[in-house]
């Protein structure tokens, strides 16, 4: 942010960490658990998103700037809207229904 | 394919129709030549980037499918209106059903709104035009040829008969062969593009082009609406896209997606169709919701009341609004948890739409009411709409749903809604903005006959079919037996929509009137307004401010006009050069081949539709080349301008 500028960068150290132990993290879980397949990849991709969502917030500058907070929502908005539509979409048509196929 | 394969043949209706496009085409060929107006044509019209010509054409547009989608339903009641009828045969009233619906919401509804934000969200803000007017000529002019090829297929080729929701497996190549369910898919598919566009370049215009001082929560309540209702569009049209896309796919290049065979899923066509269709409800209502707001406290003459809440139960509305599309099909056959959550997802979106009739009913309540042709069409908005809303909650609960499901109780639900909040909407607009457009006040007295001949048949036509629905009657049949007792309900609701068709001829009999010996607006602000469109001459100058005016609150016009009572000197306005856009024929000739492309897919000419497409991207390319920076207005024909106007 503006006012950080000249100061010691701690956002981006505080980032850079950040995603360094998530990605060991990933890498820990594929490689030294007993955990099912299944369940270590959806690990990994709720990860993966944590990870997308640091470079957004913390190097990417989505919430600086004139339209900022705008980005931001839109953001958040068509990432509600990729949720409904692709879960929603399982739900309705195969988990929520009456005949499974 | 045979020459009586490629035109509808063998109907006394085609063939009127036939001739009478024949004559109108030559009579417009006439008009023009005699007149010598194709050079004014293409100058003025057909190449503007002007926001407010492309919302008089929008308007235009949507008033002839008005026209083309009314006849369809007075076509439909000619049919019911008696049991055991034999006007119509069922295919031909399966296409009129189809056509009826699919050009009332996307090629009337939606071009309406879309005319009106052309026309009134620039000049609310205080801005000049909108962000990208090439985008928005572009805009318009996909929706036109996406609308023409849609409304071509009634001669050429057959209409669609699937409804106009297009349900897989029916509207497959296996039950619906031939060109009639094609043409819905390119139709929607070119037009979509529009919208599209219309929706970004409007989320553009107001969050980057309002005068200084205008903030967010000092926009005028149209504004608001337009921004939201355009998020969402730039949120859903993708859905239908992609769905239309797929079953082009399926039907013309052989894939599986929706198809019964093959492992397709036909029940995810109306997943998809209904997760674009839910919010596309909103889509049309909010702009509405926008206007009655302008109109209410325009002519209560007060503020209105809760803004912040009408802007907040705005977005709820849009947030909600995409987590209800399933009670659009709560009989397909989901699980008790799925439609659970649908009915009460659906019942929840009452609450911010009932915190909006209460605002209004609010704003009215001890405001000095003027009751003009725009506020008429307000007033009876607010019980009608709420009919609509009430029954809404009825259709919401998902084990009551399967009594009303597919019966005239529904049919009359959403024209309760849509009517009574879109129609109602747009012809109020025409007339707070028909000034702002032409200069001339649309006729009251002639404008109040059309509100009650209209409003009067609507309630005739739609409030029996409540009743024909818990009789037991279905939607979508073209004929039904003297003993099902629907008969003496049925010719009510006929008289009903002839009574709608009469006040829609009042509405075209009072434009031609005012074109004539319409009362000219001189002042620029007739209905003594509060908002920045009426702080400049009628019509608009085509660079619509002269000075980029100051905002310091909402109602900026209001204040403006308060602080000049109060003596305050005003400073002589200083002019500048104005930066305009320049005009530009592409996105005429770019939709043309878009046009093209369409119709060869429609009948899988592939040579035609890659021309076409060749064409698109050629128009592409050569805009991505092209350097135009617009031109100035100088600043003597700006003086020139607003010296007419003191």
């Amino acid at each position: 942010m503006a006012q950080n500028e000249k100061g010691f960068p701690w956002k981006h150290v505080f980032g850079f960490l950040l995603s360094i132990i998530l990605t060991l993290l990933a890498v820990w879980i594929t490689f030294s658990t007993d955990l099912p397949t299944n369940t270590i990849i959806t690990l990994i991709v709720v990860l993966a998103f944590c990870q997308a969502f640091i470079q957004l917030l913390l190097f990417m500058h989505m919430k600086e700037g004139e339209s900022g907070s705008w980005q931001a929502t839109m953001i958040y908005y068509g990432i509600y809207i990729a949720i409904v539509i692709v879960a929603g979409s399982i739900w309705v048509m195969s988990l929520g229904h009456q005949h499974h196929y | 394919m045979k020459w009586d394969e490629f035109f509808v043949t063998g109907e006394p209706l085609i063939y009127m129709a036939d001739a009478a496009i024949v004559l109108t085409i030559i009579g417009i060929v006439f008009v023009l030549t005699y007149f010598k107006k194709w050079k004014w044509l293409w100058k003025e019209w057909l190449t503007t980037v002007d926001h407010k010509k492309i919302g008089i054409m929008y308007i235009i547009s949507a008033v002839l499918m008005l026209f083309r989608g009314g006849v369809d339903a007075l076509l439909m009641r000619a049919q019911l209106t008696v049991p055991n009828n034999t006007f119509l045969d069922s295919q031909h009233y399966n296409e009129i059903f189809t056509t009826h619906g699919t050009i009332m919401i996307l090629f009337m509804a939606m071009p309406f709104i879309f005319g009106i934000m052309n026309i009134a969200v620039p000049l609310q803000i205080g801005a000049r035009d909108v962000a990208f007017p090439y985008l928005n000529a572009l805009s318009f002019w996909t929706f036109f040829f996406g609308a023409l090829l849609f409304n071509i297929s009634f001669v050429i080729g057959g209409s669609p008969d699937a409804g106009w929701t297009a349900y897989m497996p029916l509207a497959g190549n296996e039950l619906s062969p031939g060109p009639g369910q094609n043409y819905y898919l390119l139709g929607l598919q070119i037009s979509g593009i529009g919208s599209l566009i219309s929706g970004i370049n409007f989320i553009v215009t107001i969050l980057k082009m309002r005068a200084p001082g205008m903030t967010l929560m000092r926009m005028p309540m149209f504004t608001w609406a337009t921004l939201i209702t355009s998020i969402l569009v730039v949120f859903a049209f993708p859905v239908l896209t992609v769905a239309l896309a797929l079953m082009t796919l399926d039907r013309i290049f052989g894939t599986h997606f929706f198809t019964l065979s093959g492992d397709g899923v036909p029940m995810h066509w109306a997943n998809l169709f209904w997760i674009w269709g839910h919010p596309e409800v909103y889509i049309a209502i909010l702009p509405a919701f926008g206007v009655f707001s302008e109109v209410v406290s325009t002519f209560a003459r007060k503020r209105l009341f809760g803004y912040t809440a009408m802007v907040w139960s705005m977005v709820a509305i849009s947030v909600l609004s995409m987590l209800v599309w399933v009670h659009h099909f709560f009989t397909m056959g989901s699980g008790a948890p799925v439609n659970a959550f649908f009915s009460v997802s659906t019942m929840a979106i009452a609450i911010p739409t009932g915190v909006k009739i209460f605002n209004w009913l609010f704003t009215l309540y001890k405001g000095r009411i003027k009751f003009t042709s725009a506020m008429l069409w307000s007033l009876a908005f607010i019980p009608t709409f709420v009919i609509g809303g009430v029954t809404g909650v009825m259709l919401s609960m998902a084990a009551a749903d399967y009594q009303y499901h597919n019966t005239y109780f529904l049919v009359a639900h959403f024209h309760n809604t849509l009517i009574c909040g879109t129609v109602f909407a747009v012809f109020a607009a025409l007339h707070y903005w028909y000034p702002k457009m032409f200069g001339v006040i649309l006729n009251e007295k002639l404008g109040k006959i059309t509100f009650w001949f209209f409003v009067l048949g609507f309630n005739v036509c739609f409030l029996p079919q409540y009743v024909l629905g818990f009789m037991g009657m279905p939607r979508r049949i073209y004929t039904y037996p003297a003993d099902a007792g629907w008969t003496e309900l049925n010719v009510i609701s006929t008289i009903g929509a002839v009574m709608m068709g009469i006040g829609f001829i009042f509405l075209c009999i009072n434009v031609v009137y005012t074109y004539f010996k319409g009362e000219r607006d001189l002042t620029g602000d007739p209905w003594d307004g509060r908002t920045l469109e009426w702080s400049i001459p009628s019509p608009a100058p085509h660079y619509n401010f002269a000075v980029t005016p100051q905002v310091k609150g909402l109602d900026a016009w209001w204040m403006m006009k308060k602080e000049r009572k109060e003596g305050k000197e005003e400073e002589k306005p200083e002019y500048k050069p104005i930066h305009m856009p320049s005009n530009s024929g592409r996105p005429f000739i770019m939709s043309i081949f878009f046009f093209i492309a369409g119709f060869g897919l429609v009948f899988e000419w592939m040579p035609v539709a890659i021309i076409g497409l060749i064409g698109v991207i050629i128009c592409m390319i050569l805009r991505s080349f092209e350097y135009d920076d617009g031109y100035y207005v100088p600043v003597e024909e700006i003086k020139q301008t607003e010296a007419g106007r003191e």
